[in-house]
């Protein structure tokens, strides 16, 4: 049974499509949680201070973001609670996923095309190299 | 979700990571290792930065070197955002530009006393709430100014190079955005400076280098009083600089250390940071240096490399003179076409991209009031000037916004006594659209016996609203009309009663 399960959530069309296929993972599993991890990089912190300068109006932001998210995890019932964590989206989410001992991460695929894919190396694709748990890519 | 669900989930949410400042020794001892490293890596990215700052404020290399050594030192001990990296500064060199070159070298140490001066002043009376009133908007203005000022200062050494010049700019801005992509442990600046001053050394290519543009001694920086008089004609002189040093100084000390506190989830003591600034300016004045500020894209590098404490920063300022000593002939022989590209990355860096991605959908008068932020420092050179026309530019707007009043007419009573139910902000701003509101004449001549001022969805804020109320009063008073004022609210009615003359009913009209 997957107990314990990360969701990658950025608020976007992907990740709240993610969202849904991590609720349906729950489904018969009163056990179990979902913890929807959203990554802040270098950049995201650097406009967001620039647009707030204040770092409880960022916060409240943020928590924005997730609301549609949040509210499916509600009307599914689900246990599930919000973390913010810093850093390259890929790396921090692989070290917090093996750190916090998942039992699976559910992710995104932002869909980038083929070339974009071969330069940038899609953060789904690091995490599902580099995570010591399954990995469930949603398109 | 409910907002009030909303706000409660974002109050759990902090406490849980609540914003903790690290104590003194925690920021120095908790994390050696990773400080030491992420020092090393800073003081690496500093000097080519510090040279070329020296060369856009017009002073020699050592100049802005010393401030890059003495400022992360100083800071480490009396900064208030453990973490955070201040040195030399683009804004800071960009501000300098015209002092050096209608005064000379001194005014720059003696401006850099006195900005240190301002800030600890500023930290003292503890100011740095008062940052919040520095609109968004200018703020995006301001470092996207910054990063088009830095990148225009690179023109003379971009343009008119002979064709090795130009292959060593775009070489190193190769390196420096495609080496990242694979490896991320060493600063892809400093690759591309050895790299590129390798090749020029090794192929006696003959370009512009660093050693042309000033002196660059192997010496510890010196105590030394600036060489001027101590007259007010002094004072005048640099006072101005000064105070635009402060403020810009402290404008992105405090932006950089709210990104800091962000990336860390940690906080920190803004006015002891003010002060801290001004310390260590104080210091590198005497000492030969420039003044400078917190840096955002080294504080980022630093916070990447895993840098958190005070020892990362003092580090960082440490390493960077050894360096200067132990490799000052290679350091002459970097060619200005890689020290170019670096600056190139540091002003696409600084700029805010997200503001022309979403220029369309903000509201027009940010957008405005961002442009002309810009605009202002473009024309004038000057990021004071500009963070003060788009402070007042945004202040105008707002006013605008707030000032619009609704009135709503009413007859009563056979139409012997007229309501008029007043909606919005009563300023200075808004009291002529008050008084357009009333129909002084028509009322007389429709023979109203009474008119009655609701004032429940309004706001009185100022005098001015005051005597507005009043000569409105006067005014109906004149044709024997009965004013009665209702609906005020508890501070509209003390600002009334403090005020107004018209209840006392032997005052003559005010002269307007």
């Amino acid at each position: 049974m997957f107990n314990k399960i990360l969701l990658a959530a950025d608020g976007s069309e992907h990740s709240l499509r993610a969202a849904e296929k991590a609720i349906l993972l729950t489904q018969n599993n009163p056990e179990a949680t979902i913890e929807i991890v959203y990554v802040i990089n270098s950049e995201a912190s650097k406009a967001d201070v620039l647009r707030e300068l204040d770092t409880d109006a960022i916060t409240l932001k943020r928590n924005q973001k997730l609301l549609p998210i949040q509210e499916k995890m509600k009307e599914g019932k689900v246990n599930f609670k919000v973390k913010f964590i810093h850093g390259e989206p890929g790396p921090a989410l692989v070290k917090y996923a093996n750190e916090g001992k998942f039992d699976v991460v559910v992710i995104g695929s932002r869909g980038l095309n083929t070339l974009q894919e071969f330069v940038l190396g899609g953060v789904s694709h690091k995490v599902a190299k580099r995570a010591n748990c399954p990995v469930l890519i949603v398109k | 979700m409910l907002l009030g669900e909303h706000y409660s989930k974002v109050a759990s949410y902090k406490s849980e990571v609540c914003m903790e400042t690290l104590s003194f020794r925690e920021s120095w001892l908790s994390n050696i290792k990773n400080d030491v490293l992420a020092g090393l890596v800073v003081s690496l990215a500093l000097i080519p930065e510090a040279i070329a700052f020296s060369i856009i404020a017009g002073v020699d290399p050592m100049v802005g070197l010393y401030s890059s050594f003495i400022i992360p030192i100083v800071i480490a001990f009396v900064g208030g955002r453990p973490g955070m990296i201040s040195a030399a500064t683009g804004a800071m060199a960009l501000l300098f530009t015209t002092l050096v070159k209608d005064h000379g070298i001194e005014y720059l140490f003696a401006a850099t006393i006195l900005t240190g001066l301002f800030q600890i002043l500023f930290g003292t009376f503890k100011l740095a709430r008062y940052m919040k009133f520095i609109p968004r908007s200018v703020m995006v203005g301001f470092v996207n100014a910054l990063a088009i000022m830095i990148f225009t200062s690179q023109f003379p050494y971009l343009f008119g190079q002979s064709l090795p010049a130009y292959v060593m700019t775009v070489g190193a801005l190769v390196i420096i955005y495609g080496l990242p992509q694979i490896i991320r442990s060493i600063p892809s600046t400093l690759v591309a400076i050895v790299g590129i001053t390798a090749i020029a050394i090794i192929l006696d290519l003959k370009v512009p280098v660093i050693g042309d543009m000033g002196v660059i001694t192997r010496s510890l920086p010196s105590f030394s009083l600036p060489n001027l008089p101590i007259t007010l004609e002094t004072l005048l002189i640099i006072a101005p600089y000064s105070f635009a040093l402060a403020m810009v100084g402290l404008t992105e000390s405090l932006l950089t250390a709210t990104i800091v506190d962000d990336m860390t989830d940690t906080g920190s003591n803004k006015n002891i940071e003010s002060q801290g600034q001004g310390i260590s300016n104080i210091v590198a004045g005497f000492l030969g240096g420039m003044a400078g500020c917190a840096m955002i894209g080294q504080s980022v590098i630093n916070v990447k490399s895993g840098g958190r404490g005070r020892l990362s920063t003092f580090i960082a300022g440490g390493f960077l003179i050894l360096l200067i000593i132990g490799l000052r002939d290679y350091v002459v022989q970097i060619p200005m076409a890689a020290l170019v590209a670096v600056m190139i990355m540091v002003s696409v860096g600084t700029f805010d991209w997200q503001s022309l991605k979403t220029l369309g959908i903000t509201p027009k008068t940010d957008a405005f009031v961002m442009i002309v932020t810009v605009l202002t420092v473009l024309f004038t050179h000057n990021l004071a000037l500009g963070v003060m026309a788009g402070v007042i530019l945004s202040a105008v707007f707002f006013a605008a916004k707030i000032s619009k009043v609704y009135t709503k007419k009413q007859l009563e009573q056979d139409g012997s006594v007229k309501t008029y139910k007043i909606s919005g902000q009563l300023f200075f701003v808004s009291v002529t659209d008050l008084l357009n509101a009333f129909d002084f004449t028509t009322d007389n001549k429709d023979n109203i016996q009474e008119v009655i001022i609701n004032f429940s969805n309004a706001n009185l804020w100022d005098d001015s609203a005051v005597a507005a109320i009043d000569k409105i009063v006067f005014k109906y008073r004149q044709y024997n009309i009965k004013v009665t004022l209702s609906g005020l609210n508890e501070q509209s009615a003390r600002l009334i009663d403090k005020l107004a003359r018209h209840t006392d009913l032997n005052s003559e009209p005010p002269k307007h």
